[in-house]
């Protein structure tokens, strides 16, 4: 059986840049941060963002990475938007895609299932039409004869998330109470790559939960990545939960160019082991 | 006439009646609320008139009963499994009934709470659309506004995220099927759409409140019946049940007496 596992920057080194990339997790949850650090620290540019939003949307346009950013929302849960995101945004500098979130969802469903579009309500009536010109609605052949939104398949070049536990053949085990859609982000994307807090033999995932946390198969799965606390500061429930003082001191940053700097010096322009070193020395 | 021990109804204390109101006659489907109004409102119904509504634990799951804010979540008992993406399963399907917040409002119930100004580039960037398009095109869909001003209720939203009753007709059959905006509440007052082009009327008034503050506080012509309606306030159950659910007093931060 293939040992997908693999270092960081090897899976960095799977990206290029004006690559059209999905992010797993959901606004400051079990994000692949360790991963988003990386891609800040590399060359990566002129990237393609698909996300359910959340301090990794921001982070990589603070770091200039992005060109477009395909979401329905930008969102740190307990604090209601990403300073960065908002920036960028209200510069000009950022090409948006905003949609629906279910749209969303059918999107990466469809490239999933290698079809071009799935039909929906959402979105009909809505700006998200208007602000999208390329959408295309659809009618019905049955006698119904509705028109739908034919929301087009989300395809992406590559796809990261982050999982609580993972075996060497790339099964991953998620052990919070809500797998988001990671299955479908790795599902739609050519580049299939997984992080995760812990790499362990497959009869540990059995140990640890129900089969019903084991819901990544290796069917999806390209390469595997141990970063443990690598989803930090968002939410990775049990393992931990958001660092909301953290995240806090990542929005009081982003107001201010000099205290950016500072932050983004400590934390940023460092390796993951010195971000982690650097984390544990704040909150000591 | 309030409960014992409980003082006079608050301004929050109405909101929240209001808030119920909406839930009233759903029977069992899924309540989602936004606000701490609304999560009250919805939690109160569920302990009154309507027993069978279905609640979310705030994260992944439906909740048995109706606990206070604030109950710590390892004390909630969780009667099904709620995942983001077997919520859509909801939505589509019709089995949900919603308060959602609003940044801007306006008097056919267009909501925005994408982005404020020119959407390519916008002065203000909100959070995103999420899911108040396919939301207002699949089930009931009411809004809560607690800073009622002529910046929140304007004539025309910048962004359409929650669809309103011209869109929605403008968009077709597809579009107006299941799509239906109960009330507008404010920390004013409770509106509605039932004019024959819906249009935004006053339902009612909260106590208190004088119809020509309204009007000055709204960015459009709102249709004003002839014989206002006050607002009702709790009965004496409710309001001892409000003060359970909220113990530290959170509606009063939400709306200040």
């Amino acid at each position: 059986m293939a040992d997908k596992r693999a270092t960081l920057d090897e899976l960095i080194g799977e990206l290029r840049s004006g690559m059209t990339i999905g992010i797993g997790g959901w606004g400051s949850r079990r994000k692949p941060m360790a991963a988003v650090r990386a891609i800040l620290r590399s060359d990566l540019e002129d990237l393609t963002i698909v996300s359910y939003g959340g301090p990794d949307v921001g982070l990589l346009c603070a770091a200039g990475k992005v060109a477009r950013i395909v979401f329905g929302f930008v969102t740190l849960d307990s604090i209601p938007t990403d300073p960065h995101f908002r920036t960028a945004r209200q510069a000009g500098s950022l090409a948006a895609t905003e949609v629906d979130e279910g749209m969303f969802y059918l999107g990466l469903l469809a490239a999933s299932q290698r079809i071009p579009f799935l039909p929906t309500r959402a979105g009909l009536g809505s700006d998200v039409l208007r602000v999208n010109p390329e959408l295309r609605t659809v009618r019905s052949p049955y006698d119904d004869g509705e028109e739908l939104v034919a929301m087009p398949a989300l395809r992406l070049d590559a796809a990261i998330v982050h999982v609580n536990r993972a075996d060497a053949s790339g099964s991953g085990q998620i052990l919070g109470p809500d797998p988001f859609f990671d299955e479908l982000f790795l599902g739609a994307a050519d580049r299939r790559l997984m992080t995760t807090e812990a790499v362990v033999p497959t009869e540990e995932l059995v140990g640890d939960g129900p089969l019903q946390t084991r819901c990544i198969s290796r069917l999806l799965t390209d390469a595997v990545v141990e970063t443990p606390h690598g989803a930090h500061f968002t939410a990775c429930v049990p393992d931990y939960g958001r660092d909301e003082a953290f995240q806090q001191a990542y929005v009081t940053a982003a107001g201010d160019p000099e205290a950016w700097a500072a932050f983004a010096a400590r934390y940023l322009e460092v390796d993951e082991a010195g971000y982690q070193a650097a984390v544990a020395e704040g909150a000591a | 006439m309030t409960a014992a021990g409980t003082g006079s109804p608050t301004r929050a204390d109405v909101c929240v009646i209001a808030c119920a109101e909406v839930f009233r006659g759903a029977g069992e489907v899924m309540a989602s609320a936004f606000g701490t109004a609304p999560t009250l409102g919805a939690r109160l119904a569920r302990r009154t008139f309507e027993p069978d509504l279905v609640l979310t634990d705030g994260d992944a799951a439906l909740m048995a009963g109706a606990p206070p804010l604030g109950t710590d979540p390892s004390d909630l008992v969780l009667e099904s499994h709620m995942p983001y993406r077997r919520v859509f399963d909801v939505v589509w399907s019709g089995r949900r009934s919603l308060i959602m917040m609003a940044s801007q409002i306006d008097r056919y119930g267009n909501q925005n709470i994408s982005a404020i100004g020119n959407w390519s580039r916008p002065t203000a960037q909100l959070v995103g659309v999420r899911g108040a398009p396919g939301n207002t095109v699949n089930h009931p869909t009411s809004y809560w506004v607690p800073n009622h001003s002529p910046r929140s209720f304007v004539a025309a939203v910048d962004v359409v995220s929650g669809v309103g009753y011209d869109r929605a007709a403008a968009a077709g059959a597809a579009a107006t099927r299941f799509h239906h905006i109960g009330y507008v509440i404010s920390n004013l007052g409770v509106f509605d759409f039932d004019t024959p082009d819906h249009v935004m009327r006053v339902r009612s008034l909260h106590p208190g409140v004088a119809i020509d503050d309204v009007v000055a506080a709204t960015g459009f012509d709102l249709v004003v019946p002839d014989v206002i309606e006050e607002t009702r306030l709790p009965t004496d159950e409710e309001a001892t049940l409000i003060a359970e659910l909220d113990p530290r007093g959170l509606r009063t931060r939400e709306v200040p007496p």
